[in-house]
C-alpha cells in the first residue's frame, strides 16, 4: 500500500522541514504525513479547552466588568477601565436597569478543569517537542530567514495577499513561525502566570508571583488582556487556515495527511 | 501488518495500562493523605481534585499575604447581606450580649462561647485581602482569636479532619480541613479595622478563612461542629456552596 509506504518513510523522516523534496523523491505517494499524531491530539484538546476558558472567563468577568490597578478593586474605588456590559449583581454600577444570571459556579468549576487539561496537554506537547525536535526543526525560525529583510519581505508579500508558496503546504513560513513560538512560550505562560496570581492560596506559597505584577487586581487585568491577544490569535488563525484552504488544513490537522505536490499539481 | 505498526500498538497498549494503574494509584494515596476534595463526584471532579491536591500540598503551612496599614481600603467596603432573621435583631438589639458559638462533634470538651469569652483570649490581628470569586476585593485589619486557640481550649480529637461552621442563617455553612483550621491566619473574627466587626462585614462574629476566596469566610457565626466526615452534612457535598453550583474548596 503507497500510504502505509509514505507513513513509514516519514515517521523516520520527522516532522521536518526537508520534507517537501523528500517527498518528491517517492513519485508514487499520493498522500503523505505533515503533522505528527502527537501535535494533532494536542492541538485539538488546546482548542477544545481554549474555548471552554474562553466561554467560562467570559461568564465569570460578566460579574464584576470593572478593571483596576494594584491591589485591591471594588465597587467603591476608581477603574482602570470598564466593560459596558451589565453585571449578574446588582450592587456594581454598570448604568444597565437589570442585572445578567449569576452563572459563576459552573465557571469556575469549567474555567479551572479546563485549565488543568490545557496545562496538562501543554506540557506533554512541551516535553515531547523537545525530545522529537518539533520545535527546532517546525518552529524555529530557518537560519536564511533570520534577518531584517527577510521579515520585512515576508511581511510585505502577506500584506499584498500573495498565494502562499507550495513549500508553505509541508512546513511553516517565517511569521508562522514566530507567532506559534510567541503564543507558545509567551502567551500561554503570561497567561497562566496571571491567573495563578489571582489565587489567594498559591500566592500565600509563592507571593512573588502576584507582587511582582503589581498586585492582585493588576494580575486580573493583565489575564483580561493576554487573554484577548490569546483570542485575536485565534482568530487570525482561522482567518489564516480558511485564506490557505481550509479543507486541506483541515484535513492535514485531523489526519494527518496532505496531498503530495505532484497530486496536485 | 508492518513491524513498527504492531509496536506502535504495543507500545501504546502498555502506556494506556500503565497510565490507567497509574492513575488508580494516585487516587488512592490521594484519598489516604486527604487530598480529595468532598465535591469530587461529577464532570469537575478531575479539575478540583488536582487544584485541592496541589494546592494543599503547596500551601500547607504558607502565609496569606498580610499589608500595611496604609494599604486598609477606603471606604471600607461591605458585599451585600441577605435581610437579617428576627431572632438576629433581637440579638444586635441586646448588643448580642447573648450571642453564643458552640462548639460540638469530635471534641473532648463541647463548649458554648460568648463574645466576652472569645474576646477573653489574647486578641491577635491580620491586615489581608479579602476577594470575591466575581474578581472584586478589599484589605482590611481583622482582629480576633485564632480559631485554632478554641480548638485547643475544646481539646479536638486526633481523628478529626474537618470542621463545619454554621451561620445564623440556615443556608450558609462551609467547611474546611484541618490544614486551614489550624492555620494561624483563621480566625474567629469580631473586630475590623480597630473597630467592632460591621454587621455588613459579618459581626458580631465572621470566621476568616484568608487564603480561600471570600465566600468561604461565612458570616454570623453560631456553631462549630468537628469532624472525620463531611458525608452526614447536608448532601455530603462539604458545604452549601458545592450545592448551590460552587467549589467547595476555593483557594483559587
Amino acid at each position: 500500500m503507497p500510504e502505509e509506504c509514505a507513513t513509514w518513510y516519514h515517521s523516520r523522516v520527522g516532522d521536518s522541514a526537508c520534507i517537501p523534496s523528500a517527498a518528491s523523491a517517492v513519485p508514487t505517494t499520493t498522500v503523505t504525513s505533515r503533522h505528527s499524531a502527537l501535535v494533532r491530539v494536542t492541538h485539538w484538546i488546546t482548542a477544545v479547552c481554549f474555548l471552554a476558558l474562553l466561554v467560562s472567563g467570559a461568564e465569570i468577568v460578566a460579574s464584576h466588568p470593572r478593571f483596576y490597578w494594584g491591589e485591591t478593586g471594588n465597587d467603591l474605588t476608581p477603574t482602570l477601565f470598564k466593560l459596558p456590559i451589565p453585571a449578574s449583581r446588582a450592587l456594581v454600577p454598570t448604568g444597565y436597569g437589570y442585572v445578567l444570571p449569576d452563572q459563576n459556579g459552573w465557571s469556575r468549576y469549567l474555567h479551572f478543569q479546563s485549565a488543568w487539561v490545557v496545562v496538562l496537554t501543554g506540557l506533554l506537547y512541551i516535553i515531547s517537542g523537545l525530545f522529537t525536535g518539533h520545535f527546532r526543526n517546525s518552529l524555529l525560525p530557518l537560519r536564511a530567514d533570520l534577518s531584517w529583510r527577510a521579515f520585512s519581505r515576508a511581511i510585505a508579500s502577506r500584506l499584498r495577499f500573495e498565494r502562499s508558496s507550495e513549500s508553505e503546504v509541508w512546513s511553516y513560513n517565517l511569521l508562522q513561525r514566530l507567532t506559534y513560538l510567541i503564543v507558545i512560550f509567551v502567551l500561554f505562560p503570561l497567561v497562566i502566570w496571571t491567573g495563578l496570581a489571582m489565587s489567594p492560596a498559591f500566592v500565600s506559597a509563592v507571593p512573588a508571583a502576584v507582587n511582582v505584577l503589581g498586585g492582585q487586581q493588576s494580575a486580573r487585568t493583565l489575564h483580561f488582556f493576554v487573554s484577548l491577544a490569546l483570542v485575536l490569535f485565534l482568530l487570525v488563525h482561522i482567518l489564516m487556515v480558511w485564506l490557505a484552504g481550509f479543507r486541506s488544513r483541515m484535513r492535514a490537522m485531523i489526519t494527518g495527511r496532505v496531498a503530495a505536490p505532484m497530486e496536485r499539481t | 501488518m508492518s513491524d513498527l505498526s504492531r509496536r506502535k500498538v504495543i507500545i501504546t497498549g502498555l502506556a494506556a495500562t500503565a497510565g490507567a494503574l497509574g492513575l488508580g494509584a494516585a487516587a488512592r494515596i490521594a484519598q489516604r493523605y486527604g487530598l480529595v476534595p468532598p465535591d469530587h463526584g461529577g464532570i469537575y471532579g478531575l479539575g478540583e481534585t488536582l487544584t485541592y491536591a496541589s494546592q494543599r500540598l503547596l500551601t500547607r503551612h504558607s502565609l496569606a499575604r498580610e499589608f500595611s496599614r496604609s494599604q486598609i481600603s477606603k471606604p471600607p467596603f461591605a458585599n451585600e447581606i441577605p435581610p437579617l432573621s428576627e431572632e438576629f435583631k433581637r440579638l444586635q438589639a441586646g448588643g448580642f450580649a447573648d450571642w453564643r458559638l458552640s462548639i460540638n462533634g469530635m471534641v473532648a470538651r463541647p463548649a458554648s462561647f460568648s463574645l466576652a469569652q472569645l474576646k477573653s483570649y489574647p486578641s491577635h490581628s491580620q491586615i489581608t485581602m479579602l476577594q470575591c470569586e466575581e474578581g472584586w476585593s478589599y484589605i482590611a485589619e481583622w482582629i480576633g482569636v485564632p480559631l485554632s486557640q478554641v480548638l485547643q481550649a475544646v481539646a479536638v480529637h486526633p481523628q478529626a479532619k474537618y470542621v463545619v461552621y454554621f451561620s445564623i442563617d440556615p443556608d450558609w455553612w462551609e467547611s474546611i480541613d484541618m490544614a486551614d483550621a489550624l492555620h494561624p491566619q483563621t480566625f474567629l473574627t469580631y473586630g475590623m479595622n480597630g473597630d467592632e466587626l460591621p454587621v455588613g462585614n459579618g459581626g458580631p462574629l465572621r470566621l476568616r478563612v484568608s487564603r480561600q476566596i471570600g465566600y468561604k469566610s461565612v458570616k454570623y457565626i453560631t456553631q462549630l461542629t468537628v469532624t472525620d466526615s463531611l458525608k452526614r452534612f447536608g448532601k455530603g457535598l462539604g458545604s452549601a456552596a458545592p450545592e448551590g453550583g460552587y467549589a467547595w474548596y476555593a483557594g483559587i
